[in-house]
């Protein structure tokens, strides 16, 4: 007999979609049973009480959590979501409901020992509900008390080697798309260098130092399954400078109908056989491919590296040789004075061990950035305040053309004083020796 | 309930205390294939809905099956995710950056063996535990947040509409039926943790009311000018309040005219809270997207202005988002996503093919960018 009513939440068990509320009932119940004789440390019956309050929010359309919370273990000043619910003598089992970040490792990848071990411990110490994962990469532990807190820091560092993510203002949990493990698009090893600076910057993760939260994500290529360009204000994607590579058998193979276009991704409808033109050299954003007497052409200096045709032909098209990454800077969401995606920082940088020129483009963002930045002032808002020519000068990046869209229109246009021969001080006496007043 | 201790010492907490270890090298978790293959990979297929193979210049294969997954999951589901994957995978896995789970195997034996056990698999309610899909040109899985299950500023849940609109679209997570991907994501406000500023589609949790003012508290627990400077609109100032019993305090005033309910003072300040029954509800934005395919990464745009809060199925919204999809199903080309869609067709066919009211809202007034925004052209299309 379950401890609440839940008729609103019963009607989300039906339908083909994996049921969370279905999936919260058989924890709800693994944990009346206690079939394991765990000594709980946290109430035995937390599940059913977030289904309570979860309820009570359906009913009357509104959250029950309290605001903040300010929880933590010692030496960090975040990593834990602090979390009390609103009527807690109606749901003492959430009466604290705090969420631990927990650094996934880069890629996603996971032995089922390790996930067992993080399960174990979790079922002991909290609820047993998780998110896998949250937005920025973290495996989440949804809810325990604070004084377990630090009971789990210590399992997780000494037992499973295994560190806290970041939360508050500093370097947030970095992270990164699948890379070289498993696609052939990739043009750095993502999760090394997702690993490394995550290793590299752990004080900035751990020890709030910012004026406001700062990412780093990590696409291979300009398909961006990351999402970096939207959602770090530091976004490494991968790309390259020489030529795409053309096995032009493939390409035959692909116009003879023996690979399927984008490796079958539309195989779901009859869009008609593959048409090279009409999908690959016509839908060109530049306009540089030609396919002609069976030869694929590519004028390479007029690509942009889109990702479109080798997307279409992956058997047939690969990127380039010579390899390494852009940075965008400043990708944000709305709040205060809009979102933001990443603007183009870097054109092109190597990405070789030990990455000290990336490294330098992020220390001198932040030394920027840090003495600049007002509080709670993400760093694409800095760079609208103090403008994109400031960017560059304290990452000492010579301003090219491909720091545009376009040129600006209006012709506000600040000139430093060195620049004007002259100066700036003036006498206005001598001014008017040859102009009267 | 006897506390256990786990060696943690709260008399002296610094004591063998082990910081800045960071995560686990993501290399222990390689299946033996990827460590081998890795770097080496020369192409891939979607062999149906669900299943990938990547081919290695060793000739290695590798077999990817790829499930839905709710995020918000149990250990116990977790558990169950770990005896498949030991089970068909030498207890290797992992999850993608959609949060769907992805079980790799090194033939096409054991895929087919793998599928057909994840398939039978279903929750006692009847929805599938791990339904395959989610590649291709289909619709995948819902990028969301916390909603009411954990957060203080939502306008609205998360997990319910996620669950609510992915079964209503279920048919193209397990197919590959449209003209591309559609990345649909939920925000639960408008600080839209995640990607609802980018995607196809995204469900977003807004409230229409501005917020309330507890005089009675908000100098005790605010930082005032911090309330003050967390408004865009600059629609909060300083002012003094006399209380009912005659003490004067300080506290802030909002001007309702100037305030857009964007919650980002309640953020700052616990004396200003500002949900709503009535008053919450969801915007539908539209035409986002992250990839630099073809036409640049876009923003999503505000499509509807308001839809209620209607748990638990909020069939309002799974109907407008159903009706957008099945129309940029129709119309679309090849290739084109749903924004690239809406801006070749002119947002006022969007529009009317959607067939979607266009209201005062969805004007563009923050700022001096909302001029860029409006047409500057006598170039349009006549709608009916």
């Amino acid at each position: 007999m379950a401890k609440h009513q839940t008729p609103l939440l019963d009607q989300l068990e039906s339908g083909p979609w994996p049921s969370f509320v279905s999936d919260l009932k058989q924890e709800a119940e693994a944990r009346a049973k206690n079939e394991r004789n765990i000594e709980y440390q946290i109430p035995q019956d937390v599940v059913e009480d977030l289904m309570g309050v979860l309820e009570l929010s359906y009913k009357d359309g509104t959250t029950h959590w309290k605001h903040g919370g300010i929880v933590g273990v010692f030496g960090y000043g975040g990593g834990v979501i602090g979390r009390y619910c609103d009527q807690p003598e109606q749901f003492p089992g959430v009466a604290h409901f705090h969420t631990m970040r927990v650094n996934q490792p880069a890629g996603k990848f996971y032995t089922t020992k390790y996930l067992k071990e993080l399960c174990d411990l979790w079922e002991f110490r909290g609820s047993g509900l998780t998110n896998m994962h949250g937005s920025t990469g973290d495996i989440i532990f949804l809810g325990t008390t604070t004084p377990q807190l630090e009971e789990i820091f210590y399992e997780l560092t000494h037992k499973h080697n295994q560190d806290l993510g970041g939360s508050g203002s500093n370097l947030r949990t970095p992270s990164d798309c699948i890379g070289q493990a498993r696609c052939e698009y990739a043009c750095y090893d993502t999760q090394a260098l997702c690993h490394y600076l995550t290793n590299e910057y752990q004080d900035e993760l751990h020890r709030p130092a910012f004026p406001y939260k700062f990412k780093f994500k990590f696409d291979g290529c300009p398909n961006c399954c990351v999402a970096s360009i939207a959602r770090a204000d530091l976004s490494f994607v991968g790309t390259w400078r020489d030529e795409i590579q053309i096995d032009q058998e493939a390409v035959k193979a692909y116009v003879a109908g023996e690979f399927p276009p984008n490796a079958g991704a539309h195989a779901g409808r009859d869009w008609g056989p593959f048409d090279i033109q009409k999908e690959v050299i016509d839908r060109c954003p530049t306009g540089c491919m030609r396919y002609e007497d069976g030869k694929l052409e590519i004028n390479n200096r007029e690509c942009t590296r889109c990702m479109h045709c080798i997307n279409v032909m992956p058997r047939a098209l690969k990127p380039g040789k010579d390899r390494g990454c852009s940075i965008l800077a400043g990708a944000k969401a709305p709040i205060l004075d809009g979102a933001q995606m990443g603007s183009l920082l870097v054109p092109f940088i190597k990405v070789e061990e030990p990455y000290d020129e990336i490294k330098e483009v992020i220390e001198a963002i932040w030394d920027w950035w840090m003495e600049e930045g007002k509080n709670r002032e993400r760093l694409g808002e800095l760079m609208k305040r103090q403008g994109f020519q400031k960017l560059l000068e304290v990452t000492n990046i010579k301003p090219v053309p491909q720091h545009v869209q376009e040129p600006r229109t209006n012709p506000y246009i600040f000139w430093k004083e060195e620049e004007v021969p002259g100066g700036f001080e003036r006498d206005i006496k001598e001014f008017r020796k040859h102009h009267q007043r | 309930m006897a506390f256990i201790s786990s060696g943690y010492d709260p008399k002296e907490p610094m004591k063998d205390r082990i910081t800045d270890i960071g995560p686990r090298n993501y290399e222990e978790f390689y299946p033996p294939i990827i460590a081998k293959n890795k770097g080496k990979w020369a192409y891939h297929e979607i062999l149906e809905p669900g299943v990938l193979v990547h081919v290695s210049e060793t000739g290695d294969e590798l077999y990817t099956v790829r499930v839905g997954g709710c995020r918000l999951m149990s250990v116990t589901h977790i558990r169950e995710i770990c005896e498949i994957a030991d089970k068909y995978c030498d207890g290797y896995l992992r999850f993608t950056t959609r949060n769907n789970i992805e079980f790799m195997v090194d033939s096409k034996e054991k895929a087919e063996a793998l599928k057909k056990d994840l398939e039978s698999r279903k929750f006692p309610g009847g929805s599938f535990k791990f339904p395959i899909g989610g590649t291709g040109a289909g619709i995948t899985n819902i990028i969301h947040t916390q909603g009411w299950i954990h957060c203080h500023t939502p306008a609205t849940d998360a997990s319910g509409p996620v669950k609510a609109t992915l079964d209503v679209l279920f048919e193209h997570f397990q197919n590959m039926d449209l003209p591309a991907q559609v990345r649909v994501s939920l925000a639960c406000c408008l600080n839209m943790c995640g990607a609802v500023h980018c995607s196809d589609i995204a469900i977003l949790g807004y409230h229409r009311k501005p917020p309330m003012v507890e005089h009675e508290y908000i100098d005790k627990m605010c930082e005032i000018p911090l309330a003050i400077a967390a408004c865009p609109t600059a629609a909060i100032k300083p002012k003094k309040v006399a209380l009912e019993d005659g003490t004067e305090v300080k506290s802030v005033e909002v001007n309702h005219s100037r305030c857009m309910y964007c919650g980002n003072c309640y953020t700052m300040c616990p004396s200003m809270p500002l949900a709503d029954k009535e008053g919450d509800g969801i915007v539908i934005m539209v035409g986002g997207k992250v990839s630099n395919r073809i036409s640049a990464p876009k923003f999503s745009k505000v499509a509807v202005a308001y839809l209620p809060n209607n748990p638990p199925r909020w069939p309002e919204v799974t109907s407008t988002i159903k009706k957008i999809v099945d129309t940029y199903s129709k119309d679309a080309r090849k290739y084109e996503r749903l924004g690239e869609w809406a801006e070749r067709i002119g947002w006022e066919k969007f529009f009317e093919k959607c067939g979607l009211e266009f209201t005062h809202h969805l004007i563009d007034d923050f700022r001096d960018p909302a001029y860029y925004t409006w047409r500057q052209t006598t170039q349009f299309k006549f709608t009916d």
